[in-house]
């Protein structure tokens, strides 16, 4: 292999990761963007998305199959049902903490992650669970990189989910109302926003994105974990804070730049230059987690994000 | 943290004798000689259960003193708790430190830790912080599961316990008494502190951080000094940890442990000492008794978690608020 098919190997295998990370990214900026919380659940939304996905498609795969259109009609089933599960989730356990002081919220934001993913264990008693779904190993050959159907139609698919929820947020009334609410709550309430309406759309479509990710993560790698969201989890929130936290746009491209950075980094040598320096796929989660604490040092407010000075 | 007005319960009613100076002088002796009692009147298991909860009480108070007195929410914990273990791990295994020697470099590596963590990230708004944290706490774990230096995933192994004027502490009632004498120290420093000046420097920045500026107080130096105090518990609970086991491994410090040292101090209420230690109590003796239920106790903790911050956000036993 030349430094050019590992470049475009890894190219490929950046965005891939990359359209995880910023579907699940999406959901952290919007909530974050609209009720100023940080959603510590938001992972475990992925992974339970996942798991709603897997069954989904075990009964309807006798009917339809478990090829790309039987996980496509689960993701659908399963964004709708993790939707709702982040509009309750809100109802239930952040509505009422809104004026309450912040490290409260936190830790109930923290307590809501908790019992989704223990809830998850006492469900699968830990074991990883096969997903089930058969798509194939086809693909096109482009040179020495091999591109498979499935990378494709992911990748595609994610672009899809986030070119609809932009055009949902820029040309839609309710689109409007998002970002008038995440201007300025009380103002909006006052020119007759139904504010908790906006609210529970933002978590909505969060959460459906979320539960996206979680079946199409499934169906990829080819199973299912109950700890599986914690990671994901804290690389979308790097990603939503390296593009700039409460940016749409942001999100996509902080999930894709760390999709990149971190299959580029575990190709990272430097030994040969006889700096003792190796980042490999056993350090790439140091290397993650460090770019996200120099990042909100340096830059907190992010590639595409507004600075704003306030203190909570 | 808001108080809740308060009402007239029964609950309440004990609390309130439970909180009358002359009577708390009374109760803390009875519960002290119950504890110095205790290994000599029960089975060898309850003393090893009840000195794991006197090491969550050391923890909690570390993380209380973080979360509690400078309402900062640290989600990695367990990164100082490790710091501690591994240093002494390290240092006795690989250079043949005696453990009190390793005890302090132990403290000088947390606190050091703390330091490189707190100095960058307290300017930062405190959801970040908590992600922070909880990426600290990762990377530490991460590191230890990398390195040679450390074990790797296997940890290190045959870490000589301790003597004291040459006596060797080794037996589990041995342990038993050196957590019991850590954690009434880790009280008394804590009540100290609470009362000094330091300790109303950070009840003034938990409450109103720009007003605290205002007056005086250099808001990033207090709560690195809360940090740093955390770390410290941390540490010398760990320390003690990786010399009462022989051996430790990087999943002895993983975001549950963080998960679970928190719970202690949000169960028994946020930033209340003798609530800490009902908490410890609670977290790590009540699952012994569940073990009947397996994974599910996980799940029942969580919601017992979400079900306090929704209908007593102050925990089981609140701090009254004399100020």
């Amino acid at each position: 292999m030349t430094i050019f098919d590992i470049f475009t190997n890894q190219l490929l295998n950046g965005i891939v990761l990359g359209s995880f990370y910023a579907l699940v990214a999406l959901g952290y900026t919007m909530v974050f963007g609209v009720v100023k919380l940080l959603n510590f659940a938001h992972g475990e939304l992925y992974m339970v998305g996942g798991f709603a996905g897997f069954l989904v498609l075990s009964f309807l795969a006798p009917f339809i199959g478990a090829g790309w259109f039987g996980v496509a009609v689960s993701m659908v089933f399963a964004m709708i049902a993790i939707g709702f599960l982040g509009v309750v989730i809100e109802r239930v356990a952040y509505a009422p903490m809104l004026s309450a002081p912040r490290l409260s919220i936190l830790i109930t934001a923290l307590a809501v992650s908790l019992v989704l993913q223990n809830g998850m264990l006492a469900l699968t008693k830990g074991q990883y669970v096969p997903f089930g779904s058969a798509l194939g190993f086809g693909g096109i050959n482009l040179g020495k990189l091999f591109i498979s159907y499935n990378q494709m139609i992911l990748v595609s698919v994610a672009a899809l989910l986030m070119l609809a929820l932009e055009m949902f947020v820029s040309r839609t009334q309710y689109g409007r109302a998002m970002r008038a609410v995440a201007v300025d709550k009380d103002m909006s309430r006052l020119m007759g926003i139904n504010v908790n309406a906006v609210i529970a759309v933002t978590f909505f479509l969060g959460s459906a994105l979320a539960a996206a990710a979680g079946t199409m993560a499934g169906a990829f790698y080819g199973s299912l974990w109950y700890f599986m969201g914690f990671l994901i989890g804290l690389k979308a929130f790097t990603a939503a804070v390296i593009g700039g936290i409460g940016s749409i746009p942001g999100a996509m491209l902080g999930g894709l730049i760390l999709g990149l950075l971190e299959s580029f980094a575990t190709q990272l040598d430097l030994r040969g230059m006889g700096i003792p320096f190796k980042v490999g796929s056993e350090w790439k989660d140091v290397f993650s987690f460090s770019v996200l604490i120099l990042i909100l040092v340096f830059k907190p407010t992010g590639l595409l994000g507004k600075s704003e000075q306030e203190r909570m | 943290m808001a108080q809740l007005p308060e009402r007239p319960s029964a609950w309440g009613g004990l609390s309130a004798i439970l909180d009358t100076p002359t009577k708390q002088w009374t109760v803390t002796a009875v519960l002290l000689a119950a504890m110095v009692a205790l290994p000599f009147v029960t089975d060898g298991y309850i003393t090893v259960i009840v000195t794991h909860a006197l090491l969550y009480v050391v923890l909690a108070l570390g993380l209380n003193i973080v979360v509690g007195y400078a309402g900062l929410l640290d989600l990695g914990f367990a990164a100082f708790f490790a710091v501690g273990a591994y240093t002494v791990g390290i240092t006795t295994q690989y250079f043949g430190l005696n453990f009190w020697l390793a005890l302090p470099l132990a403290v000088v590596f947390a606190s050091i830790a703390g330091i490189i963590i707190g100095t960058p990230t307290l300017r930062l708004r405190s959801d970040y912080l908590a992600i922070v944290t909880l990426g600290f706490g990762e990377i530490v774990r991460l590191t230890a599961r990398n390195l040679r230096e450390t074990g790797g995933a296997s940890g290190i192994r045959g870490i000589e316990s301790p003597w004291i004027f040459g006596y060797h502490v080794q037996s589990n009632i041995d342990f038993y008494f050196v957590f019991l004498i850590l954690a009434v120290l880790g009280i008394i420093v804590s009540v100290r502190l609470a009362n000094s000046r330091l300790g109303r420097a950070w009840l003034y920045v938990r409450h109103d951080e720009d007003a605290a500026e205002a007056m005086g107080i250099d808001r990033v130096r207090v709560k690195l000094a809360a940090y740093v105090v955390g770390a410290i518990y941390g540490s010398i609970g760990g320390a003690f940890f990786a010399a009462n086991l022989g051996a430790i491994s990087p999943e002895s410090f993983s975001f549950r442990q963080s998960v679970e040292i928190l719970m202690v101090v949000i169960l028994g209420g946020i930033g209340k000492i003798p609530g800490v230690v009902l908490g410890a109590f609670i977290v790590i003796l009540a699952p012994e008794f569940l073990r009947g239920v397996g994974d599910l106790r996980y799940f029942i903790f969580a919601v017992g978690l979400l079900l306090i911050m929704l209908f007593r956000p102050s925990g089981i036993w609140p701090a009254r608020s004399k100020r």
